[in-house]
């Protein structure tokens, strides 16, 4: 019989602490696919995040180094610029790299850091409980915007993606999701292309993966999926920011 | 380099640096130690193996150290006072994902902004750990152009040796002074202890996390113990220090760094009085050498702390005495630098008030 459908090499064989219908899960599996198929396994190292995924180097069966909130592309600069010839991925949400480590990941972006960087955008600060993001959307409830998310009071949900595009250091940022097969798809080929822009030497490159969160959003996985596919990607629609790669 | 040069502190230790084997450097830019990356700019910049990244912050060029480390290069940032604040952070995480790292403070004036003067206000901050947890910073404290040459190879050897930390504590005078100076020859790398810990790809072998999250308190309490036998070797294995006219001291002023330079001075001057006083510098502050000091009571009658501060250090003089002398305190905090006048008047009103 043949086999068609196995555990990447680069995904430990360990069950996942993620929540039933959480992005992440999915997210891990193809970035260990994308690894597996460049063939650079034995040469990357991963930087995970506090947050959901602080436990990530407990999945990804590659070198990993913990970095400190918001920090993992200045602790994947100074990596990088020591291993030239590895690949540095970082592996954050949204509270990580687009409100604590924003100074970090604009500045890392800027100078053209040869890394990768996995933005996982859930709208909300997961592993706290459910407090506001920078990505929380206007009107959203969250434990610290009771009856939603009101400008005046809170702000607006940040872009930090749109903002990279900007920097003249990077190569390659897109939007995408994990929230429909089609996605799932796209998702993928988004995450080689940003490993692809890393190996060619061309810039900082990143994906933004929209990504449900039913527990925090206390929703059902498959009205988490939809409020993704119908209301979040309103305000962070999916598409190609920057490629220049 | 062979025979003296005359060169400034902050050049001098980036000297030192790089024939210490480092070959990685991230700061930001802070008076007064500014010439100090400006001086690895310039010297990485010829080096092919060398990386130097001015950050966009305090915060981030630490965490450049963590990452510079990890992959197991000899990494260094420096700063001052209130930049060392904001790198607190990252120096804890150093310490509980045991990376070897060497970070220097020319410290300033403080508290909040502060002045650019030369003070010693940071010493509770470089010997308490200074960040959130339990851990400690080996601090080492040059008085001399000469020992900031030897101290930047002796750290970065104990930073890679007990994968720690370590901080080299100056001040900002000591930064701009120039003097004469013999450097070791460098380094050669090969030569170094291969790093086996180290994230750098994992080809021929299983892959390895360096973290500093243990979410099992058990795991947590393991980590702490391993750091504090750790630091129990340390304790017993560096400390260190000057002992200055104290074979026959009746009296006995204690100073680090610039303050010790000033309270030699001022010992010379005292002594020519006829009163028998001497100086006792460390030069580590932590581990500080509380045997040698203590050692000193079965002669010395009285102790006086010298510094340029509002008295910190007199707090580890004091635990080491145990309470069997009297230790007194004069400081000059906010970045006024006493002459070795002014404290000679102190030290020898001391020792006759005591005397009378």
């Amino acid at each position: 019989m043949k086999k068609i459908f196995s555990r990447p090499e680069s995904l430990k064989d360990n069950p996942f602490h993620y929540c039933p219908g959480c992005g992440h899960s999915i997210i891990h599996r193809l970035v260990s696919e994308v690894i597996d198929e460049l063939g650079i396994k034995d040469r990357t190292i991963g930087v995970p995040p506090a947050g959901c995924a602080v436990l990530a180097y407990n999945y990804f069966d590659v070198d990993m180094c913990e970095a400190p909130h918001g920090r993992a592309a200045a602790v994947a600069t100074g990596m990088k610029r020591i291993l030239k010839d590895r690949v540095v991925f970082t592996y954050q949400g949204d509270g990580d790299i687009a409100a604590i480590g924003t100074a970090e990941t604009i500045h890392a972006a800027n100078r053209g850091e040869r890394i990768t960087a996995i933005f996982v955008n859930n709208a909300v600060y997961g592993m706290t409980g459910g407090q506001m993001a920078p990505t929380t959307l206007v009107g959203q409830e969250s434990t610290t915007t009771p009856g939603g998310r009101l400008p005046v009071r809170d702000g607006y949900p940040l872009d930090l993606s749109a903002m990279l595009g900007l920097a003249a250091g990077s190569a390659y940022i897109e939007r995408t999701t994990v929230s429909n097969p089609k996605g799932i798809m796209r998702t993928k080929k988004a995450i080689k292309k940003a490993f692809e822009t890393q190996l060619e030497d061309k810039g900082f490159a990143l994906v933004e993966i929209l990504s449900p969160c039913p527990t925090n959003w206390k929703m059902s996985p498959k009205d988490a999926a939809r409020w993704v596919d119908e209301t979040m990607t309103k305000i962070f629609p999916l598409k190609v920011i920057k490629d220049v790669a | 380099m062979s025979g003296k040069t005359l060169m400034r502190g902050t050049h001098v230790l980036g000297e030192a640096a790089i024939r210490a084997g480092c070959r990685a450097y991230f700061g930001y830019p802070i008076t007064p130690q500014n010439e100090l990356p400006e001086y690895m700019a310039s010297k990485f910049a010829k080096m092919d193996d060398a990386v130097f990244v001015q950050a966009e912050s305090e915060i981030a060029s630490i965490n450049m150290v963590i990452g510079a480390a990890a992959a197991g290069a000899r990494a260094m940032t420096s700063s001052s006072s209130p930049g060392i604040s904001l790198k607190q952070e990252g120096i804890s995480y150093l310490a509980a994902m045991e990376l070897p790292a060497v970070i220097v403070n020319m410290m300033r004036g403080g508290p909040g902004l502060g002045n650019i003067a030369p003070a010693q206000g940071d010493y509770f901050q470089a010997t308490r750990g200074g960040g959130h947890g339990d851990y400690r910073v080996i601090t080492l404290a040059p008085a001399y152009g000469q020992e900031i040459a030897d101290m930047a190879r002796q750290a970065f050897d104990l930073a890679d040796h007990y994968k720690t930390p370590v901080m080299i504590l100056g001040d900002g005078m000591m930064g701009q002074m120039m003097e004469p100076v013999e450097f070791p020859d460098p380094v050669d790398l090969a030569t170094l202890p291969r790093k086996e810990w180290i994230v750098n790809g994992s080809k021929g072998r299983a892959s390895r996390t360096i973290l500093s999250l243990w979410l099992d308190p058990p795991k947590e309490e393991e980590l702490n113990w391993r750091l504090a036998r750790k630091y129990e070797m340390i304790s017993e294995d560096i400390p260190d220090q000057e002992m200055y006219l104290t074979d026959d001291a009746e009296f006995v002023i204690v100073a680090y760094g610039t303050a010790a330079r000033i309270a030699k001075g001022a010992v010379h001057r005292v002594r020519e009085s006829g009163m028998k006083v001497g100086l006792y510098r460390p030069k580590t502050l932590w581990p500080y050498p509380s045997k040698a000091l203590k050692g000193l009571c079965e002669h010395v009658r009285e102790f006086l702390v010298f510094e340029m501060s509002m008295g910190q250090m007199v707090e580890d003089v004091r635990l080491a005495i145990e309470g069997q002398r009297k230790v007194s305190f004069y400081g000059r905090p906010g970045g006024v630098v006493s002459t070795p006048e002014e404290v000679a008047a102190i030290l020898s009103s001391a020792y006759n008030s005591k005397t009378n």
